[in-house]
């Protein structure tokens, strides 16, 4: 096929959008959403990288942190969000074996998460609003430094993704429990209970251990919608407290900010937002890890009842960890400083470092394996997670905090290889295994640019990660600027990792684009013609 | 004497010297993974003694850092020394008040510094010439922000605020306003 037509028609011209079902359109629409906005924030994250070496005239200071500020949340609820929705509304149904409660409610989600995260970054390229995602009280309500109806829309548009979020989650949840119609009547309550994890913590205390309702993956998916249910109602309610303060500036009132203990706040919004950092992150991942190895063996995971314990252990760890956040905060309460900075966060070592293990024994298992693209990209998640977590830890440490915190170390070789090689590489991996599931059977258009995807994210990543947290070992803050090109011989390495990975980013974009085809992408976002409730169309 | 200095350099060894390991293992498992082999069972004793190792390194690192690192102490039970100088220092729409005194002290002096902040979040941190940090903290409206150090290094710092608080807030840096005294030993030697 020439060039043209396999751009028009995609690899051979396989995929056949008129084939898909609801369901398969619904994942490969989200997808679709998820990559267009990992493009925003590589871009972003890119012009970040150059301004972190030079300041161009193009680029006004204010529009820099207000590219800060967008990039995280453009990158988790744009980007990550889309893709681990499209999965699981996809694997849930799939594990159940029935299908998704809702695909109406779905499209729901995806249209809020996409319109919510366009609003609110939208917002901050006009107006400049740069609170950052810390939003630390009471400066999302200075309205000296920004624009209030900027931070009106910028809030609306969080408001957007968290009421998608909140569809998404109901979609889960009822999908796991609900009789879908002609059915027999489903054990409801027997299957939440199973997918929370109270059943198998009352197996532990029975002589005659009962049968797992829910598969593993499941399980992991219903628990990090536990948190995934907890944060969104902490930053609604956030939400809304601060489009207050906006309203009534609009309205002309001023709002006395010292209503408000800054602290307190800290404390409260910090608990909600690392439910998702160490809360659902973690437990999707470790979900996603074994599903992923049952996919890639076709056999069990090893020591499933202890990874089903782990999950319960992280959900319950993943409520107490907040205050490593608050370690440089001197009013803040040595004991909280202690058993739940220090001595519960070393916990996320232990359940982390389970689900490595556990998943590294069930591929170990299965030898010999083939080399394919979900089991490299999956082996790849995991060296991220290996590398972030223990970066964590040691930050999470009292003494070690007072010449860590803010620094680049955070933000690098913890956020950034935790999201970008932990996470993102672990995504990806569930991409590469689902995509000839959901498109009938397309093929990838190049297995060359396969691999350019895979090394250049993987070096790009860890080489990104390492060069910001040699910097910050040396000093350098995140969320500052230097001038005087303090650290940029730091900063140019990190700027040529980054670039690598705009470069992997390009290498995936192309490849999925040419083996669906213009015109598939296109007809992705047609409605679909076969009427189903079905997963799969009946011949697949 | 330890300072910050030493620690970070006893990190990054033990970090790099963990990645190098850890990189290396994946790639071996990923090599060994697409051999043949006769079984791949994992034994459960070695599973468990993993979760061990875990649970040592977790638990230890704090027990090794309290006992090695000397400000944690200090850090941690404040109220219980008595400091040799204090600094009330205060933050106001993106600028640090400093004391009208000039910030000096005497080398191996215990100094507490007490800022207070007015509007904003805002940060506090000493550092060296080199830009390294020295240490910080956060400085929160409406509560007692202070920090108990003991200066044994001879020198001249910078006080520069470690947390964002608005891009005016980003050149909040009082340059080479603190200065430590030459210490007795180094000055006899």
């Amino acid at each position: 096929m020439s060039f043209i037509k396999t751009l028009l028609q995609g690899e051979e011209g396989l995929f056949k959008p008129d084939s898909l079902t609801p369901m398969q359109k619904l994942v490969l629409r989200f997808v679709l959403v998820g990559l267009v906005y990992y493009g925003f924030a590589v871009i972003e994250g890119m012009i970040m990288r150059i301004y972190e070496i030079e300041p161009v005239p193009l680029i006004s200071r204010n529009q820099f942190f207000a590219i800060l500020t967008a990039h995280p949340l453009v990158g988790i609820f744009g980007s990550t969000y889309a893709l681990v929705f499209g999965a699981f509304l996809f694997v849930v149904p799939h594990q159940m074996k029935k299908p998704l409660f809702s695909i109406k409610l779905a499209n729901w989600s995806l249209g809020l998460l996409g319109v919510g995260t366009f609003v609110f970054w939208f917002a901050g390229f006009i107006s400049h609003y740069a609170p950052l995602y810390t939003l630390y009280w009471p400066l999302p309500a200075d309205f000296e430094q920004f624009s209030v109806w900027g931070g009106t829309f910028f809030i609306l548009g969080i408001a957007l993704v968290m009421v998608g979020t909140v569809f998404f989650i109901i979609n889960i949840f009822k999908t796991i429990v609900y009789t879908p119609e002609g059915w027999k009547k489903q054990p409801g309550g027997a299957l939440f209970a199973s997918a929370i994890g109270y059943s198998g913590l009352r197996n532990l205390f029975r002589k005659e251990k009962k049968e797992h309702h829910v598969s593993l993956p499941v399980a992991a998916i219903a628990r990090g919608t536990i948190d995934m249910t907890l944060n969104t109602a902490i930053i609604l309610f956030t939400g809304v407290l601060i489009l207050v303060y906006m309203v009534a500036a609009i309205l002309g009132f001023d709002l006395k900010e010292s209503a408000i203990d800054a602290l307190l706040y800290k404390n409260w919004f910090w608990w909600g937002l690392d439910l998702i950092a160490d809360g659902l992150v973690l437990i999707f991942v470790a979900g996603t890890w074994y599903l992923l190895a049952t996919m890639i063996t076709g056999k069990k995971v090893f020591m499933q009842n202890i990874a089903r314990v782990a999950l319960l252990v992280e959900l319950i760890v993943s409520w107490t960890v907040w205050s490593h956040h608050l370690l440089s905060d001197q009013a803040q309460p040595v004991i909280l400083k202690v058993i739940s900075g220090e001595m519960v966060t070393a916990f996320e070592l232990i359940t982390q470092g389970l689900a490595f293990f556990i998943t590294l024994a069930t591929l170990w298992a299965a030898r010999p394996l083939k080399m394919t693209n979900e089991l490299k990209f999956l082996l790849g998640g995991l060296l991220g997670f290996a590398l972030a977590v223990p970066a964590g830890i040691m930050q999470a440490d009292v003494g070690l905090n007072r010449i860590l915190h803010n620094t680049q170390w955070i933000v690098g070789p913890h956020v950034h290889v935790a999201v970008l090689v932990g996470l993102t590489m672990t995504l990806y991996a569930v991409v590469y295994l689902l995509f000839p599931i959901v498109t009938n059977g397309a093929k990838l258009y190049s297995q060359k640019l396969a691999n350019i995807h895979f090394w250049a994210h993987l070096v790009g990543g860890i080489g990104m990660g390492a060069f910001m947290g040699m910097a910050g070992l040396k000093g350098m803050l995140r969320r500052s600027l230097y001038l005087e090109g303090e650290f940029n011989l730091y900063m140019i390495l990190a700027g040529i990792c980054g670039a690598l990975l705009l470069i992997a980013f390009l290498a995936f974009f192309v490849n999925i684009v040419m083996s669906v085809g213009l015109q598939g992408v296109i007809g992705i976002f047609k409605p679909a013609k076969i009427k189903t409730k079905d997963l799969l169309p009946e011949a697949a | 004497m330890v300072d910050s200095t030493i620690v970070l350099n006893g990190q990054t060894i033990v970090y790099t010297l963990y990645c190098v390991v850890i990189i290396l293992l994946v790639a071996w498992f990923g090599y060994k993974a697409t051999r043949p082999a006769k079984t791949g069972i994992v034994k459960t004793w070695f599973f468990y003694s993993f979760v061990g190792m875990l649970t040592v390194l977790g638990v230890s690192l704090h027990i090794v850092t309290s006992h090695t690192i000397p400000w944690v102490p200090v850090d941690l039970h404040r109220s219980e020394y008595v400091p040799d100088k204090t600094f009330q220092i205060t933050v106001e729409k993106h600028a640090f008040t400093l004391p009208s005194e000039e910030l000096v002290i005497d080398c191996n002096d215990l100094v507490l510094f007490d800022v207070t902040s007015n509007d904003l979040t805002y940060g506090f941190g000493v550092f060296r010439q080199d830009n390294s940090m020295v240490f910080q903290m956060q400085v929160v409206p409406g509560h007692k922000n202070d920090v108990l150090w003991r200066f044994d290094k001879p020198g001249v710092y910078t006080i520069r605020s470690t947390e964002y608080s608005g891009p005016r807030g980003v050149f909040m840096i009082e340059k080479d306003v603190l200065k430590v005294l030459e210490c007795k030993e180094s000055a006899d030697s």
